[in-house]
């Protein structure tokens, strides 16, 4: 659900721009909009989600109507439509990792950083959600922390402590 | 022990790099498809290996390629499927991640063959770490010739890139994909016309799964005469099996085709059995899509023979008693495995995952999961397990793209194998709370040929 949070305008950074720039670059004349799903990832890695006011400045500079990044932007799952904690670690919850215990990965993680799943915790600093298939079904329980999406896999609730403890620490 | 094609060089230290895969004969393909063949000889290569689509589908690959439409003027794309979401499949994540120029030179290999000069690797959103690594690949090879314009003195150009997905497991149906990589939601569009002859930008397009393209580089280097002598009838070369679920040691393993199941997964060469020395109950054989079988099917045919790890031989009996190669992604479950919680996990997946544009998938996903979760839950009755039944069916077969049947296919052989699990939920609602239903009378696992295989 697309939710419009208060939000201020925002004004991309040269460093931004120069790196749209270049992805554009890879699509024929005219096709810019190829490029909505790679400058949407730009977006959150450097704001943390993506905003309304963000994407307006995004479909400005690929001369598409908002609308247009609003409906590609809701139908993904990797976007954030509203601001997650600094780091969101999103569990795999689907069968085979569920064959070796990741619903208990998730129960651990809940407890553990004392929020449900989707809310942010006090501090800013965490949210977590399960999400479908990762594709690491061999290395199960598996989780992922974006912008860079590094995969921590194999999770026992002893490495899920640590990880949390050495990001805290960060 | 059988022969590697891709994964040969897995473990060599540094074969991600360009230079060591140079070292270990990388790049011949190439040198070999731009100087001394032509476009057509490669495809005839590549139709006389008998290579079939390793994204699930196992469409001959040659013939898919043989599609692709050469209007005048008009520019023909190759795009690599590379969205590897199908629960049970990370086949094409591990090869990317140890050995990426296995890609790019395949990539270079088919373009060529293709007559594309821009060809594009789409990868899933969350392959970020992989994106990196296939950039810095693509950036090697650049550097080195073998990418950019005039490859080897040959006057072939060719660019590539990598494109992100945004999330979303429908983009690896093809022509969701290729909306996807247009900048749009992930729509699938109704076929024909297929993308061979209208796909991106509404150009002439093949698109084809990460290891299928990978699978070009031998066989131009060996001829497909030699590529088809490995495997076993029409399921020719090796393939990547993504095993997981309760085995002793899950992983990536490329087996020639026609591998016994049993050995696939008792023998110490690939899985090693059942983890913590329990008994095999059930297996998903080529990802969450595929008819889940119970363990005797699994190991044989219903008249006894034994099954192996093809085509066909994963298929023989239909879907009354077969199942499906798929994508290679096999899940082995315990005896200690619920079947109904697991096919409430795969319905949630599908109606999570479905893009929401046919009703039939839409709405059916959704009355799936909900039966499946009040079943699970101990409030299910008789009367949903026919319910389920029925909704499943009017999902096959019903929509624009396979995702429906998909979605359908294993609440179907969940209901048709294990019937009495799902009607001891209903009978048992607290217990089936507290307790696992076990091993079913029909899912022997044939405790002692699997010791022989061992020994």
């Amino acid at each position: 659900m697309l939710k419009v949070e208060e939000t201020q305008p925002v004004e991309f950074s040269s460093a931004l721009l120069a790196k749209f720039d270049e992805i554009v670059k890879r699509y024929p004349e005219g096709k810019q909009k190829s490029a909505l799903l790679p400058l949407l990832h730009l977006v959150q890695a450097e704001y943390g989600w993506t905003s309304v006011p963000a994407m307006d400045k995004v479909a400005e500079y690929l001369k598409i109507q908002s609308i247009e990044v609003y409906e590609v932007a809701s139908f993904y799952t990797m976007y954030f439509l509203q601001p997650k904690g600094k780091y969101v670690l999103e569990v795999c919850r689907t069968g085979p990792c569920c064959l070796v215990g990741a619903e208990k990965i998730m129960d651990h993680i809940e407890q553990k950083l004392g929020v449900k799943e989707g809310e942010v915790t006090a501090d800013g600093l965490f949210s977590w959600r399960g999400v479908e298939c990762l594709a690491a079904c061999g290395f199960g329980p598996v989780l992922q922390i974006g912008p860079e999406y590094t995969f921590y896999e194999n999770l026992t609730e002893q490495s899920v402590d640590q990880l949390i403890d050495d990001l805290r620490k960060k | 022990m059988g022969r590697k094609l891709l994964l040969e060089h897995i473990n060599v230290p540094g074969i991600n790099t360009l230079e060591v895969y140079r070292q270990k004969g990388g790049y011949r393909a190439v040198e070999k498809a731009l100087k001394t063949l032509t476009p057509d000889d490669v495809v005839e290569e590549v139709k006389k290996s008998g290579l079939r689509g390793r994204g699930g589908a196992g469409f001959p690959t040659g013939m898919k390629w043989s599609f692709l439409a050469k209007p005048e003027g008009v520019p023909r794309y190759l795009v690599c499927n590379g969205d590897e979401s199908e629960p049970g499949t990370f086949k094409d994540r591990y090869l990317m991640t140890h050995i990426p120029h296995a890609l790019i030179e395949g990539m270079i290999v088919s373009s060529y063959a293709l007559g594309a000069n821009t060809s594009y690797i789409y990868l899933r959103g969350e392959m970020m770490p992989q994106i990196r690594i296939l950039e810095r690949a693509i950036e090697e090879a650049k550097a080195a010739g073998w990418l950019g314009k005039n490859i080897l003195g040959t006057g072939y150009d060719l660019e590539l890139y990598v494109q992100p997905g945004g999330g979303a497991y429908i983009c690896g149906e093809e022509t969701a994909l290729l909306e996807s990589l247009e900048g749009k939601r992930g729509n699938p569009r109704i076929k024909p016309p297929f993308p061979a002859i209208a796909g991106l930008y509404g150009c002439p397009t093949v698109v084809n799964n990460v290891e299928s393209i990978a699978a070009v580089v031998p066989i131009i280097n060996d001829g497909g005469d030699e590529y088809a002598k490995i495997g076993i009838g029409r399921s020719t070369g090796t393939k990547l099996i993504s095993a997981s679920g309760n085995l002793v040691r899950p992983g990536v393993y490329e087996i020639e085709l026609g591998v016994p199941v049993e050995e696939f997964i008792y023998s110490d060469e690939y899985c090693g059995g059942i983890a913590n020395g329990k008994r095999l109950k059930a297996t998903v054989a080529g990802g969450s899509s595929v008819p889940i079988l119970p363990a005797n099917l699994t190991l044989k045919y219903a008249n006894g023979e034994p099954r192996l790890m093809s085509y066909e031989s994963l298929s023989e009996g239909g879907f009354a008693t077969g199942t499906m190669l798929g994508s290679g992604g096999f899940i082995a479950f315990d005896e200690d495995q619920c079947i109904v919680r697991n096919t409430w996990n795969f319905s949630r997946f599908y109606h999570h995952e479905s893009c929401g544009q046919c009703s039939p998938c839409r709405e059916g996903t959704g009355w799936m999961e909900k039966i499946l979760h009040k079943l699970e839950h101990g409030h299910g009755t008789m009367e949903d397990i026919d319910l389920l039944w029925d909704v499943q069916r009017k999902i096959e077969g019903n929509t624009i793209c396979p995702l429906g049947d998909a979605a359908a296919w294993p609440v179907a052989s969940a209901i048709r194998h294990f019937r009495d699990e799902f009607e001891w939920h209903v009978k048992e609602p607290m217990k089936s709370q507290s307790t696992n239903y076990g091993l079913a009378n029909y899912a022997n696992p044939i405790e002692k040929a699997s010791e022989e295989v061992k020994s």
